[in-house]
């Protein structure tokens, strides 16, 4: 099972002190983009899949589980928001709240239902889940359907940053970004970090070590959950809708498919794969269904000779972790 | 009544999809050790090539039921030398992911030359019309569907289980390398074994081509269907596909009669019901 990372170095004081560079470094361009006219909408939007992805990279990277429903959360949690926000007029703090509990409360259930199966059979799971919910958001009143919940007030957050200026959302989404990013940071490297890769390595080894091994898969699923939740909750300011394009089975691929280009197992990888598939859409929006068609090509070439992903061949070359 | 057997024979159609399907990803999976995510995008294939076969070469139905399924066979063939066979020896989410990248291409071609509305494919003179059988009334096109493919997963369980190429192959999924050492050529084996596995979601396309009309994605959703199917049968016994897959049929075919609103989720709701009374699926071994 260790074909995902063979080469992970182990975590040494070096390593940690080039990941916080490429961290601090990471921070400061994204902080700049604002100054240099580049449509902030892009990056925002670029920065909740590159959450999203991270969170989905938790699940596979170090603990060897591949979610193919991860939409789900985004969606759950983009609905909650949405509706919490537009109907019930809450505050944005509150809405993101709602809208995470959302999607840590449907991890809670759905992780207890897939964590029973492992490998293969996992994979299936969630897809069959996140179809399973696609279904019922499709039907349920509250989501209105194909037309999804549209005009979304931003609001003022906390009651004093407005939310419609697009700079002031732009902090934000970042500062949320970046959060998430060291939530995600801080549980690989800690020793609940170190069992989840000693499962994924060799769960039989791990269990007779006396670790209670779905115990621990079970938090990294709620982790993983709540984080693409946190995600779908910043993603409903950026886009002011939530629409059942978010719960469906191409969202889930698009977000396998970003990991996998960035490198599966990664810290960095996710962001720039994000970054990467986010704007072949905007670039290529215009050749309708051959995007498609491309990102198949994509996943394809990646699997056949690009496992490692981009940033997983340039730390394999550097022989640093990244 | 009549709408409760018009109901069940529906479902006894979808469960024989279901099972031809889920036939083909057991049988692929116990040699590639893949789940073979292209599946959908193969039976829809299989339900173009009828519809190009007739529309095309004025070729009809009855000779499309044997070109087609050969002809996405050899497709899939293809497939398998020229990429899956590298996956050997790797992680198995790595044929999830490179078999989802085929799908996506596949269905996004068809896509863009069909757009996404259905192709009509008729019925062929034979099997038009249909039969009063006192209690409902019974179209013989349906009538059809059903008994041959009931017939052909019932021939494809015998040579799998009772033939000696059978006992081969099922020698081949637990030990290929002691197989390789007795003399039998076990890379061609398992092209062969995609290639069956992908020529019975064809036949099952051309079978479903008359009833459900030929679109690009008409195999997308279904397969995450058959995926739940898969996760309630097991992947470990034929026979125990064969039976899931129709009986899963039959009760999502009641849930229409009885509660059309879950008749798209009754699968997925059986799923997590069999999940956590019986995690290891209904026939399976824990995997």
């Amino acid at each position: 099972m260790s074909a995902l990372t063979d080469d992970t170095l182990p975590v040494t004081p070096r390593a940690m002190r080039d990941e916080m560079i490429v961290f601090a470094a990471m921070a400061g361009l994204l902080a700049l983009v604002p100054l240099t006219g580049i449509y902030p909408f892009f990056v925002m939007q670029a920065l909740c899949f590159a959450l999203l992805a991270c969170a989905f990279n938790l699940l596979i990277g170090y603990g060897g589980l591949l979610s193919f429903g991860h939409a789900m959360f985004l969606g759950t949690a983009g609905y909650c928001s949405a509706h919490a926000l537009k109907v019930w007029g809450t505050s944005p703090e509150l809405g993101i709240l709602i809208g995470v509990a959302g999607a840590a409360a449907l991890s809670v259930i759905t992780g207890f239902i897939s964590i029973r199966r492992q490998g293969i059979y996992f994979s299936m799971i969630t897809l069959a889940l996140s179809q399973l919910l696609f279904f019922i958001y499709l039907q349920a009143p509250f989501t209105h359907g194909e037309d999804g919940i549209q005009g979304i007030p931003q609001g003022y957050l906390f009651g004093i940053f407005n939310l419609a200026r697009p700079t002031v959302l732009y902090y934000v989404v970042l500062i949320g970004f970046l959060a998430g990013f060291l939530v995600i940071y801080r549980t690989i490297n800690s020793p609940f970090g170190e069992v989840l890769k000693a499962i994924r390595e060799n769960e039989p080894r791990a269990i007779s070590l006396g670790y209670k091994t779905d115990q621990y898969k079970m938090l990294a699923f709620i982790l993983s959950g709540t984080l693409a939740g946190f995600a779908g909750s910043l993603k409903v300011f950026v886009a002011q809708n939530a629409s059942l394009t978010d719960v469906h089975w191409t969202m889930s691929g698009e977000i396998v498919l970003m990991t996998l280009v960035g490198g599966l197992g990664t810290i960095f990888g996710p962001v720039v794969g994000a970054f990467v598939i986010i704007a072949m859409q905007q670039y290529l929006a215009g050749f309708g269904q051959w995007v498609t068609v491309i990102q198949g090509v994509i996943f394809v070439a990646c699997v056949l000779t690009f496992r490692r992903g981009v940033i997983g061949e340039l730390a394999h070359y550097l022989r640093r972790s990244l | 009544m009549q709408a409760l057997y018009a109901q069940l024979l529906v479902g006894l159609i979808n469960g024989s999809f279901y099972a031809l399907l889920s036939l083909g990803l057991a049988v692929i999976f116990g040699m590639l050790n893949i789940i073979n995510f292209a599946h959908g995008a193969l039976y829809m294939m299989g339900a173009f090539c009828a519809y190009f076969l007739l529309n095309v070469a004025g070729i009809g139905y009855w000779p499309a039921l044997i070109i087609a399924p050969i002809a996405v066979g050899i497709f899939g063939m293809i497939l398998e030398r020229t990429m899956l066979q590298w996956l050997a020896g790797l992680d198995h989410l790595y044929g999830l992911l490179l078999t989802f990248g085929i799908a996506l291409i596949v269905q996004g071609v068809f896509q863009n030359y069909f757009g996404s509305s259905g192709l009509p494919y008729a019925i062929p003179d034979e099997l038009k019309g249909g039969m009063n059988l006192g209690f409902m009334f019974l179209p013989i096109y349906r009538g059809w569907v059903v008994v041959f493919s009931l017939v052909v997963c019932l021939a494809t369980w015998f040579l799998i289980e009772k033939t000696r190429l059978g006992a081969y192959l099922r020698a081949a999924t637990e030990n290929p390398t002691l197989v390789r050492a007795f003399g039998v050529n076990v890379p061609r084996m398992i092209t062969l074994t995609y290639g069956l596995g992908v020529g019975l979601a064809a036949l099952a396309g051309v079978l479903s081509a008359p009833i459900n009309q030929v679109r690009p994605l008409m195999g997308a959703d279904l397969i995450i269907v058959v995926f739940a199917v898969v996760v309630i049968g097991g992947m470990g016994s034929i026979m125990g596909s064969i039976i899931t897959g129709f009986a899963l049929g039959v009760i999502e075919g009641l849930t229409k009669y009885f509660y059309p609103e879950a008749s798209n989720t009754v699968v997925f709701v059986l799923m997590v019901l069999v999940l956590l009374v019986k995690p290891t699926g209904l026939t399976g071994r824990a995997a």
